[in-house]
């Protein structure tokens, strides 16, 4: 499971949906996997404003990655104006104007789409529900009692 | 012609297989008209949609919306997740978005996230969703089936490589059958729009078979009030007159134009 969905996620529980604590979910045990995905420099760029920057902190901090800065990065940090030094192939169009992608987007595609869950749990911080992470898929079905 | 995305490697003993309703799905998501509204609902200045289909199955619905993003709704940057309650239908639907993402005839795809084991949206955040894809457990039933069974059905047998004859008549199950009306799931989806859709931008495509009774559908949409908009905009199976099957698109309306 790639931590960018975890951005779109929240405790399955009905009573937990409206609270904040169950947002972001937490990993515990979590093992990871680096799963490799072609950088795309402009769907980095474009998705930053969706992400939760302090929910990815979190995220970060729990699975013991390296600390994100306070703040998400301004847009002028993500390429350095360089147009006709792009990147390879298909690179140049997609970098069009923007310029070469810096370190700083390269580490953003790397946390987002590229560092993945395979085993472990998350759990909600309201509840304290642990779902099961198995082979990459999460298990988010509660037990009867608990619908 | 889009591509439609391969699944061959899916195990059609638990898992829905492509069928009519699915076909009309992807026909009427790459439909000029359909096309052209995506594109004006999501142009390039508005964030990447994030599009959530409920109950991907075999996943080929998904694949194809994401494998055709840019035809479809205009751009490359659109996330795409699923979500299925059949575990064993979420690791086939992966395999199909993953092979239908690298396909060679696909130029510039969206991006996949995940499929996740889960029961419809209950653990999706408030508000996300851009573009939700339903093609619902549609059929009347006496019953729906027994969750309590579920956790035992949704995984292999200890020990053993190979699902049992009942394992899979319940899983198939849950990918048909729909209670009265064949309406259950799908209302307890409905109840779940207006939490998870976003609040400007989300719509959902979610198909009906005439016995759903779609014209009460339609109504109840139209009871929510004026901040939203029902039509049907893909039917098939067209016989006498009356449509077999049909897709309802649902979508928040902008209160002042």
């Amino acid at each position: 499971m790639k931590l960018l969905t975890l951005n779109f996620l929240t405790c399955a529980r009905k009573a937990c949906k409206a609270t904040n604590a169950a947002f972001p979910l937490h990993p515990k045990d979590a093992e990871l996997e680096i799963v490799e995905v072609e950088l795309s420099p402009l769907f980095v760029r474009n998705i930053l404003p969706r992400v939760e920057w302090e929910a990815l902190r979190t995220l970060c901090q729990d699975l013991g990655l390296p600390q994100l800065p306070a703040t998400a990065p301004e847009p002028g940090e993500l390429f350095t104006p360089n147009p006709s030094d792009g990147v390879e192939g298909e690179g140049i169009e997609e970098v069009g104007e923007e310029g070469e992608p810096t370190q700083t987007l390269k580490d953003l595609h790397h946390v987002l789409l590229e560092t993945t869950i395979r085993e472990g749990k998350l759990v909600c911080g309201s509840c304290g529900h642990e779902y099961a992470v198995k082979e990459g898929i999460a298990n988010f079905l509660l037990p009867s009692h608990l619908v | 012609m889009l591509p439609t995305p391969s699944t061959s490697h899916v195990s059609f003993d638990n898992i829905y297989e492509p069928a009519e309703d699915s076909f009309l799905l992807l026909d009427t998501l790459s439909s000029a008209p359909e096309t052209a509204f995506l594109h004006s609902r999501f142009p390039p200045s508005a964030p990447p949609p994030l599009v959530l289909e409920v109950g991907t199955g075999s996943g080929v619905v998904l694949a194809f919306v994401a494998s055709n993003a840019s035809s479809i709704l205009g751009r490359r940057d659109i996330l795409a997740l699923g979500t299925d309650i059949n575990s064993f239908a979420c690791r086939a639907s992966s395999t199909t978005i993953r092979t239908a993402i690298a396909d060679p005839r696909t130029s510039k795809p969206g991006h996949f996230l995940n499929v996740i084991n889960a029961d419809l949206t209950s653990l999706i955040r408030p508000g996300s969703v851009d573009v939700l894809i339903f093609n619902p457990p549609y059929v009347p039933t006496p019953d729906l089936p027994d969750l309590v069974t579920h956790e035992k059905y949704n995984a292999l047998p200890l020990g053993t490589k190979s699902t049992t004859f009942e394992q899979d008549s319940h899983l198939l199950a849950l990918s048909y059958a729909g209670g009265a009306d064949g309406m259950e799931i799908t209302n307890k989806l409905l109840a779940q729009l207006p939490e998870i859709l976003h609040p400007a931008r989300g719509v959902a495509y979610i198909l009906l078979c005439a016995q759903n009774k779609p014209n009460d559908v339609k109504e109840y949409i139209v009871s929510w009030g004026k901040s939203w908009a029902v039509e049907t905009v893909g039917f098939s199976g067209k016989k006498a007159g009356w449509e077999k099957l049909q897709i309802l698109r649902i979508w928040r309306i902008a209160p002042s134009g």
